[in-house]
């Protein structure tokens, strides 16, 4: 178990990403949290009795429990909460002017080649992303599938009687910590769910209906897909975000039915400031297949371990993660599958890359109760090093009962030597070109897993990170 | 214009493994160096590359007009300097292909891309006359590649990178007959009067197939007789003893 605290000097400051300006909200739930917090972020968002009150449990829950760090690091003890807004909002109005925004953010944006529109909002200069005219024809023919997608509050307020029933119960608000905490003041995120049969075309983003809650600090996502309905949701951007939060902990829960598919992707790159505290989980009946696509990149500590429970027989549940963790990163990430049924089939694909000082730890748990007929896992972690200072854990928990089952577990642990380096150059790459070939070369297989437009922004994205990391 | 090496001293701390090293090769020629094994063939060939292990601690190395110790290890390939490993570096998850593509890509000015098409058009006919099977390009860097295709990978590269200079260190060892001959016949394709080659070998068998103009004796660090190709076919009769006697002898 480790219990090393990262040293804090060494956090880069000048990391892509971070960026601030001094700001004013028309709502703003003030400093610290309370019940009054809480009844305020209500008030404002008009919730329902019934949310209210599972607000309320949520900061009961939230007070109640002690932090992780019986396991997790100790660096989750200088998240001084009462230090955070919890609930800040403008309505929709622009925040700053272009001309406002840094060069070399606005250099970033271009070397990662974002669209036009989408840096305004990224920049927090528009604070409503034009999704209209891009996502349109997409939107108009999901709609035309009777697709619900909206945002927690409004779900919630229009669509009791769909959401309700699943709304915090893949992940209870008493999950942990940092689940109760967004229990108690959620707000943004995703609410998605597919009539039976529909099987959505197109991914769908959070670009469709985002807001200025979109990339807020405690998001709240559910996506329930009906028997055989056939969704993938692409979650974040590449780009480099406006931050004024530096605590960040969303909850993402997915409902897959009878012969259901959910693909859900996420690709993060967070300014080396932030806490990026994240529950997800997925819920696998008869037939069904949930699979989480990951790839975390920088934050101050990211902890986030995507789960499937597979409850209908012949489920089956997927992780495919990547984690980049530079100088001052502590990228602690993982999977759990928990298997329910007979014949359920899991398979997890981890890959860290630690640089510099970073650090990539890989928590995994494999769940098979004794009662159980032939279910399968298969659990692969491999972490690379560049550069001798890095550091890596594993902690797989293989948990499997009974006799009737066939697991595999491979991992393993390679560094990209200095003389492997000097090979590349020698035929011409700078050492961080270099770098960004060998870490490509080391995700590669998983990459093809991504949709095609974020494995490009992925592979640039690797690029950037290499050249800041060399002198 | 040459590649002109003078007085050459380098080592690893508490050590010094070139001890004066002289020698220059201009374009147009082929030197070969023989000499026993740890005498330091290896390390005069990292050393032009730049490796940071070595420390050079006397001399100089120019690389027709520009001062090749000034620059880093890549800039050093991009002036032109090509070094062929005795012991090739593998490169997990990295295609053949896209390596060669990366280097080439490296070489041009910003904002230009390689046109893809005339490039493995061109890597397909230079691996034509290797002699290798396309699935190279597709395979990882090196990875699992027999001891003879990494070498003739080596080849490859040069032939793809075209350098004005180029180092090939014990580029024969590992080679079965068949593979000597086609990989020297690749080498030749590459001698041109813009092009200076030196070929470390142990083997006067080599120098057969790849007429050196120049043969140079290296023991101990230094260079200590340099001759026509005739000199490779006394090594080969008279052992590195009798190079080190004449050592001896001068001294
Ligand atoms: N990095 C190093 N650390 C320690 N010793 C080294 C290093 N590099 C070279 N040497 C030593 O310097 C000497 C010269 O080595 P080098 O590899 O240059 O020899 P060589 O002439 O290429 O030999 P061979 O014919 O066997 O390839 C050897 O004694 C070797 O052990
Ligand atoms: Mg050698």
């Amino acid at each position: 178990m480790t219990t090393e605290t990262p040293d804090i000097s060494d956090i880069r400051a000048d990391s892509v990403g971070d960026f601030r300006f001094p700001e004013q909200h028309k709502f703003d739930a003030g400093m610290g949290l309370s019940e009054k917090t809480v009844d305020y972020i209500s008030d404002v968002k008009n919730d329902d009795k019934w949310v209210r009150d599972f607000r309320k449990h949520g900061l009961k829950t939230f007070l109640e429990k002690p932090m992780p760090t019986h396991w997790a690091t100790k660096d989750l003890e200088n998240i001084h909460f009462d230090q955070f807004r919890y609930y800040l909002s403008d309505g929709q109005k622009p925040k700053r002017s272009w001309d406002d925004v840094p060069d070399d953010i606005k250099r970033t944006f271009d070397r990662l080649g974002i669209p036009e529109q989408e840096r305004k909002f990224l920049a927090g200069v528009e604070a409503q992303y034009d999704s209209e005219a891009a996502y349109s024809n997409v939107k108009k023919v999901v709609e035309e599938q009777g697709v619900i997608f909206l945002n927690s509050s409004e779900a919630l307020q229009k669509h009791p009687e769909i959401f309700r029933k699943w709304f915090g119960k893949v992940i209870p608000t008493g999950d942990n910590k940092f689940s109760a905490l967004n229990s108690a003041v959620f707000s943004g995120g995703s609410f998605i769910y597919i009539p039976p049969g529909v099987k959505v075309k197109h991914p769908l983003q959070a670009y469709f209906r985002i807001n200025s809650e979109q990339f807020g600090q405690f998001e709240r996502t559910l996506i329930i897909a009906d028997e055989g309905a056939e969704v993938m949701y692409m979650e974040g951007c590449t780009a480099p975000k406006f931050e004024t939060a530096t605590l960040h902990s969303a909850v993402v829960e997915l409902v897959a039915l009878k012969g259901a598919k959910i693909q859900y992707v996420t690709v993060q790159n967070w300014s080396s400031n932030v806490f990026n505290l994240v529950t997800k989980r997925g819920l696998a009946m008869e037939d069904a297949e949930v699979k989480w696509i990951d790839c975390n990149i920088g934050s101050r500590l990211t902890m986030k371990y995507p789960g499937v429970i597979m409850k209908g027989k012949r489920a089956r549940g997927e992780v495919i993660s990547i984690a980049l963790a530079n100088t001052g990163q502590h990228q602690d990430t993982g999977a759990k599958m928990v298997h329910a049924a007979d014949e359920t089939t899991s398979n997890i694909i981890s890959k860290s890359i630690s640089i510099g000082k970073g650090r990539a730890t890989y928590r995994g748990l494999v769940h098979i109760p004794k009662h159980l007929k032939g279910c399968k896992n298969n659990t692969e972690c491999d972490a690379l090093l560049i550069n001798s200072s890095s550091r890596t854990d594993t902690y797989p928990a293989i948990n499997v009962r009974g006799n009737q089952h066939a697991t595999q577990h491979e991992a393993s642990v390679s560094q990209v030597s200095a003389e492997q380096i000097f090979y590349m150059q020698q035929r011409g790459l700078s050492e961080a070109e270099a770098m960004s070939l060998s870490v490509n070369g080391f995700i590669n297989d998983l990459v093809r897993e991504f949709p095609m437009e974020y494995s490009v922004e992925l592979k640039r994205l690797i690029d950037l990170e290499m050249e800041g990391s060399v002198g | 214009m040459s590649l002109k090496i003078e007085n050459l001293h380098a080592g690893i701390p508490g050590r010094e493994i070139l001890k004066g090293l002289t020698l220059e090769v201009k374009p147009g020629e082929v030197h070969a160096i023989m000499g026993p094994n740890g005498s330091g063939k290896s390390t005069l060939s990292k050393v032009l590359a730049g490796h940071e292990e070595y420390a050079v601690t006397e001399g100089k190395v120019m690389l027709d007009d520009t001062n090749l110790l000034d620059l880093a290890v890549d800039a050093r390939s991009r002036a032109g300097l090509f070094l062929a490993f005795q012991y090739p570096f593998e490169i997990p998850g990295v295609s053949n292909a896209n390596f060669i593509r990366a280097a080439l890509q490296a070489r041009l000015p910003k904002g230009e891309d390689i046109d893809a098409v005339a490039f493995y058009k061109r890597m397909y006919a230079r691996m034509d006359e290797l002699e290798m099977s396309r699935s190279f390009t597709a395979r990882s860097v090196n990875e699992g590649f027999s001891g003879g295709e990494k070498k003739r990978n080596e080849i490859l590269q040069m032939m793809m990178l075209e350098p004005k200079y180029a180092v090939l260190d014990e580029t024969d060892s590992g080679l079965d007959i068949d593979a000597l001959r086609i990989v020297s016949k690749g080498v030749n394709a590459m001698r041109s009067s813009e092009r200076g080659l030196l070929v470390i070998t142990h083997y006067q068998r080599l120098l057969d197939y790849i007429k050196p103009d120049v043969v140079h004796v290296m023991v101990d660090g230094r260079i200590v007789h340099s001759g026509g190709p005739e000199l490779a076919l006394v090594l080969e009769e008279k052992g590195y003893d009798w190079a080190k006697e004449e050592l001896v002898n001068a001294a």
